[in-house]
């Protein structure tokens, strides 16, 4: 469910937004395109292909310490793409936007500098048992370089994160608390802020991997009150490549550069080099300026939409796509959390979910199938791979009933 | 026929429905397990030779139509056929579905063909004969679609410990 006060949302022109978004007209396999796979990655408005095109055609150099006019405007373009990323974080700095490859690499970034020189062998870090890959392989790797160990918050069947369990785990060696604000598997909407209070009160730090959770809530870092909150580019309407690390700022200030390089120094001799400031100690070599660039365009335009309204459109999708598909004989929803964003993992009984993928594109209706970068949390669930429908603002009802019947096809090819 | 059509032929979904051979075999020359960790599929393949013949092949496990049809069709197809043959044959399977230029084969693997136009799934129709290969070259206990660098058990060494009670 929506985090935005139902009372406000209004009615949303899903047409007008569609036309914004030229990759969603065309004909797959002979049919009009669905695209039900947001959650893997979401589709970008005209205006962000432009802005790509544009600093391209008119505005590129490498940015800092130029003194031509290119250099000037290329600069000036990256640095107000990060004052947009910090205005839709409600950061209180850019000196706390650090531009990242994706979120994965947000994630590496912490456990390597953050993480890393303060963990001593036995110490803990806290994580669930629905991260999505990229937040449990660099957790791993920091552990083995320490000899800390990963600790995981187990889940209930619903897909909920098991509360007791999470403050019986914060325990007097826990150093870090790094969960997802919203699982891409399942779905499910964690209780960030009272996960932030709980960790807190004992004085351990929190990550989120927020990466699916910017499309569909509000993110505000301060009310949040964690202290690191990744996300991608890709995900939020914006390119491939490029993505976030918030960090708090006296906490950035204390952390060692990772990467080292042009860009990230103040300094250079062959002796020593000292490191620049907030963000740049964090960027070294030249950045993916056309990402940030494309990414700043991207959350303008998102922030520009009247938010409560696509989210409470995406609610109604949710609601209708869980009684489509709970609707169809033999399918079973994994992940079914109270509060959810848009998105639906089942199971057929009789079906492999790579049939039902195959068979569903024959159809124009693109949804993912696999085990989504969570092999540990299907383990958990006996089921080697699910069948995912992820939504956006820009679906209709009309694409929901296509899946259905799409569905309703693909179960009656493998029937006796 | 559509492309969907040709691809889940009736022929390969029988097989799916009512896969041949798929049972524990009793007494085993070895077993090799094919997994593809990229999509959860396991298929375990059997095989008992007599001499350089294989008997007999059975599969077990799980994965997607195309991966137990394919494994269906490939237990029934080596049985009776020299080691080298059911490699020959294994490798034509190969050539038809890695590259859509490779001769057609005879019979229900002929059915087998449209998933060259399907490169994501050509794993899944090539799992079980990737498990059966690796059977009948190095003896590998376990063959994976994805290269994870550690050494495999043989069947040699599983029968060892098999017999030392392991």
């Amino acid at each position: 469910m929506s985090a935005y006060p139902a009372e406000t949302a209004s009615v949303l022109d899903v047409d007008a937004l569609r036309a914004e978004f030229p990759i969603l007209h065309q004909q797959i396999n002979g049919r009009p395109l669905v695209y039900l796979d947001n959650a893997a990655s979401a589709q970008r408005p005209a205006c962000v292909i432009d802005a790509i095109a544009d600093y391209y055609r008119h505005d590129h150099a490498n940015v800092h310490r130029g003194v031509h006019t290119l250099s000037d405007r290329a600069t000036r373009a990256f640095e107000s793409a990060r004052e947009t990323v910090a205005r839709f974080l409600n950061a209180t700095s850019t000196r706390e936007v650090i531009w990242t490859r994706g979120t994965t690499e947000a994630i590496n970034l912490v456990a390597q500098s953050f993480a890393r020189p303060r963990l001593q062998a036995g110490d803990e870090i806290l994580i669930s048992t629905m991260e999505h890959h990229a937040n449990i392989v660099p957790w791993q790797m920091v552990t083995e370089q320490t000899g800390a160990r990963l600790r995981v918050v187990p889940i209930h069947r619903s897909g909920e994160l098991d509360m007791d369990a999470f403050e019986r785990l914060l325990g007097e060696r826990t150093r870090l608390v790094a969960l997802s604000h919203v699982s891409n598997s399942l779905g499910t909407i964690n209780p960030a802020a009272r996960l932030v209070n709980l960790a807190h009160e004992r004085g351990i730090p929190v990550l989120f991997d927020g990466a699916q959770a910017g499309p569909h809530l509000p993110i505000d870092v301060q009310a949040l009150g964690c202290d690191f909150y990744a996300f991608s580019g890709h995900k939020l309407f914006g390119p491939t490549g490029i993505g976030v690390l918030w960090g708090r700022e006296s906490l950035l200030e204390a952390m060692p550069p990772w990467h080292g390089g042009g860009e990230m120094i103040r300094t250079v001799t062959f002796e020593k080099s000292t490191w620049n400031d907030l963000p740049f100690k964090f960027e070294a070599g030249t950045p993916n300026i056309a990402g940030a660039v494309g990414l700043g365009r991207a959350l303008e335009w998102f922030m520009a939409q009247d938010r409560e309204a696509l989210a409470a459109h995406e609610d109604t999708l949710l609601a209708r796509c869980t009684e489509v598909i709970e609707a169809l004989p033999g399918l079973r929803i994994i992940g079914t959390a109270e509060d959810k964003v848009s998105v639906v993992s089942f199971v057929a009984d009789d079906v492999h979910a790579h049939d039902l993928g195959t068979i569903l594109d024959h159809q124009g209706v693109a949804i993912r199938t696999g085990h989504h970068c969570t092999m540990p949390l299907l383990e958990w669930y006996g089921v080697p791979a699910t069948a995912r429908a992820s939504m956006a603002f820009y679906n209709t009802h009309e694409e929901i009933e296509i899946l259905g019947q799409a569905l309703e096809r693909a179960l009656a090819m493998f029937r006796d | 026929m559509t492309a969907l059509e040709a691809l889940y032929r009736d022929v390969v979904l029988e097989h799916n429905r009512r896969p041949r051979n798929f049972r524990r075999m009793a007494a085993p020359c070895g077993c090799t397990d094919g997994v593809n960790p990229l999509c959860g599929d396991r298929l375990m393949v059997c095989l008992r030779l007599d001499g350089e013949t294989i008997a007999e092949a059975s599969f077990e496990g799980s994965g997607c139509a195309i991966a137990v049809a394919s494994a269906s069709m490939m237990t029934e197809a080596v049985a009776g056929r020299t080691r080298t043959q059911a490699l020959a044959l294994a490798d034509a399977v190969s050539g038809m579905l890695r590259e859509r230029s490779g001769d057609l084969l005879d019979g229900d693997l002929a059915a087998l063909a449209a998933v060259s136009a399907y490169p994501s799934r050509v794993k899944c129709a090539t799992l079980a004969w990737e498990a059966l290969r690796a059977g009948l070259t190095s003896g590998a206990t376990r063959v994976s679609t994805e290269d994870e660098g550690a050494p495999q058990d043989t069947w040699a060494q599983a029968n060892e410990s098999a017999r030392n009670g392991h």
